[in-house]
């Protein structure tokens, strides 16, 4: 019995980490470069919806979408303002750019919306039956696993069988040939950081409807845990975030139940460095063999 | 054109999120430096309790104006300590300077975003300037390093906060405003073995942080077997609870002691509510400005006992004119840490008061004299945080903590 209550503490926490992770390797994949930014554009989706639903007292689901918007539109001005124009520059580059814009969405946060935290009501109403959260089952975590399969499946859809889907394929391949076959290269990024930034903002709503307290370093461990999960189900692979994420959260709550919860994060890390000897691509990555 | 579109739309955008946050967005900078005297300030009974440690017996008349530094975090992650620290002592600085006297104060903050180096660097700012005495760091691991400069330096200080014995270890010019770790750790046994005598405990602390540690150690030491549950978390496993709840309820646990600060706090009071588990809650100073937060479910903190040495819902004259001024700036309640830097200023104030300091002596004797006077046996301070405090040789302070109840989203008596 207690055993599936330390089951469900790790699958909730998984969901969260496997729907963040979804955004990281998508941007991963087709971009070829780590948004480390990623956690704060979640915590500036909180906060938007957070101030959408306190402020301007709009229902839930508007205020989910307005935050998506916001995200969207965050996400490609990032990109257009902050990484588009180092595309030639090596990946370091970009990396630390990257880790820069995180510590400027930080502290714009923190201007912005002060210091206090801030409490998040959640945006999921219904309620389970008592037998149910007895098991340490909530129906945010339900709402969480729900989301991430349909954005899952949405996602693995989209990149497969659409044109545009196909263009960022190609842009992941080689982005000069994708160019010389006339694909806007920088249009297929942009789209990417969208579709990356607009699910980071879903991520940001379930994170704090499962978490509550929202401050402006929100995003920032989940973040860093999302993408361990990305690395851990294979970087690039939308199908391995989610399984990595999942795993990890499962890892972790199992660790501190039954192992020790000092050393709880030293487990999971522990098994992500046996995953990658074992598997360099992490569990679902696919190895592509340099050609020369 | 394109960038200058992009431009636009960053700023537009900025605005509209500027629109969002609404009115609590102003005034977050933290102190303001400048010794600008608030009009509304000059008025009030800030000032009842200062002539207590006048009759110590001081050498000379004490007179001029002294440069006093303050270091804390006043942004990252705890910001909202070194902020309200920081104001708190602006509050005193402000309220001295009005009352015309002989002694004046010309107060500068620095922010050290509780990293280490910022401290010291804020810290060797604070000296080019002149300081003279120092309030400060807010937070344990700045404080310690600090308090070895200014012991080199023998320069005074009095942190409102920092609250491990490492603060002050080996250095005989840093002071402490709030209670030591340990002591604060014996308090809560002592209370919880008299308020709860058959109660199985279990304790949920923070494992990487000197704070929660020192107080669990202590509190551990006092009680012993009758804890039956330990749960640890870290700085990156602070968002999840429910496997240490699930696991102190497993144990049976009726009583769950918790030595870590409140964003923490708020997940274990939200998850446990979640799970259909209420186990009478104890709190550490830390704990409190749970109620504080923006959006925070008050009955989800009903019943939780907060042992603090202040509370802002308290109705002396002092306590309240504090609060007010406190609102007119940063438009929300003060914590204890804000009450912690003002009573830090006047303990100051009173010291060079009693001792007769001038402001013209250099940085070692204003020092020795602080000492000599804030370890003398009929030097005793009262302030928002307590009355009748004394302090050790090796700095820490003595005075009683208090238990709060939350009551209908108030902090009441027990």
């Amino acid at each position: 019995m207690v055993f599936f209550s330390y089951l469900f503490s790790g699958v909730s926490l998984g969901s969260v980490y496997a729907i963040i992770a979804l955004g990281y390797t998508m941007v991963y994949g087709i971009a070829k470069m780590l948004n480390f930014a990623h956690g704060d554009v979640i915590m500036v989706g909180g906060y938007i919806c957070y101030c959408s639903m306190a402020y301007l007292g709009l229902p839930a689901i508007v205020s989910v979408l307005l935050s998506m918007v916001v995200c969207t539109v965050l996400g490609v001005v990032i990109e257009g303002l902050a990484y588009r124009p180092l595309r030639q520059a090596g990946s370091l580059a970009v990396l630390i750019t990257a880790i820069g814009v995180s510590y400027f969405l930080q502290n714009a946060a923190q201007l912005i919306w002060g210091v206090t935290p801030k409490i998040f009501t959640s945006v999921v109403s219904f309620k389970l039956p008592e037998s149910l959260t007895g098991l340490g089952l909530t129906s945010e975590a339900i709402i969480t696993m729900v989301s991430c399969v349909i954005i899952m499946i949405v996602l693995t859809a989209f990149v497969n069988h659409t044109k545009m889907g196909k263009a960022m394929r190609a842009c992941s391949e080689d982005k000069g040939a994708a160019q010389l076959m006339g694909i806007n290269v920088n249009r297929t990024i942009s789209l990417t950081f969208a579709i990356g930034s607009a699910l980071a903002a879903i991520a940001g709503v379930l994170l704090c409807s499962a978490y509550p307290t929202l401050l402006p370093t929100t995003g920032s461990m989940p973040g860093i845990k999302a993408f361990t999960a990305a690395v851990f189900g294979g970087i690039g692979s939308i199908p391995g975030a989610f399984l990595g994420g999942l795993l990890l959260g499962v890892i972790e709550a199992m660790a501190k139940a039954y192992i020790s919860t000092n050393l709880a994060n030293a487990i999971v890390f522990a098994v992500l460095i046996v995953v990658l000897l074992v598997r360099p691509t992490g569990l679902l990555g696919k190895y592509v063999p340099e050609k020369v | 054109m394109k960038k200058f579109l992009a431009l636009l739309l960053v700023l537009s955008m900025t605005l509209a999120l500027v629109a969002c946050g609404g009115g609590n967005s102003g005034n977050n900078g933290g102190a303001n430096n400048g010794g600008g005297n608030n009009g509304g300030s000059s008025d009030n009974g800030g000032n009842s309790g200062n002539n207590g440690g006048n009759d110590g017996g001081g050498a000379g008349t004490a007179s001029g104006t002294f440069k006093l530094g303050g270091i804390g975090p006043m942004t990252g992650d705890a910001a909202q300590y070194g902020t309200a620290a920081m104001t708190g002592a602006q509050i005193a600085v402000d309220e001295i300077n009005a009352l015309g006297g002989d002694i004046q104060f010309e107060f500068q903050a620095q922010d050290d975003v509780n990293v280490v180096d910022n401290a010291v660097n804020a810290y060797n700012t604070l000296k080019d300037w002149g300081m003279q005495i120092l309030v400060g760091a807010v937070t344990t691991q700045p404080c310690i390093s600090v308090a070895s400069e200014a012991n080199t330096d023998r320069i005074f200080a009095l942190t409102p906060s920092a609250s491990s014995t490492d603060v002050t270890a080996g250095k005989d010019n840093m002071f402490q405003m709030c209670f030591t770790d340990p002591n604060q750790g014996k308090a809560g046994s002592e209370y919880t073995k008299e308020n709860f005598p058959d109660a199985k405990v279990a304790v949920i602390y923070r494992n990487d942080d000197a704070y929660s540690t020192g107080i669990y150690e202590a509190f551990k030491a006092e009680m012993g077997d009758s804890i039956v549950y330990e749960g640890t978390f870290t700085e990156g496993t602070q968002t999840d609870f429910s496997v240490q709840l699930t696991a102190a309820k497993d144990a049976g646990a009726d009583v769950i002691y918790l030595p870590i600060y409140y964003q923490p706090a708020t997940v274990i009071l939200n998850q446990a509510k979640g799970m259909n588990y209420a186990p009478t809650f104890i709190g550490v100073d830390g704990m409190d400005g749970i109620l504080d937060q923006e959006g925070f479910d008050k009955s989800l903190a009903e019943g939780v006992l907060v042992m603090s040495p202040f509370s802002a819902s308290a109705t002396d004259e002092r306590t309240v004119s504090f609060v007010t001024e406190y609102q007119n700036r940063l438009d929300q309640l003060p914590n204890q840490f804000a009450a912690d830097g003002y009573d830090c200023v006047y303990a100051i104030y009173e010291a060079i008061q009693a001792a007769g300091i001038t402001s013209d002596m250099s940085n070692e004797e204003i020092c020795d004299a602080l000492i000599a006077t804030f370890t003398s046996d009929s030097f005793s301070f009262d302030g928002l945080t307590g009355s009748g405090m004394t302090w050790s040789t090796n700095g820490e302070v003595t005075k009683l903590p208090m238990a709060f109840l939350i009551k209908d989203g108030v902090y009441t008596k027990p």
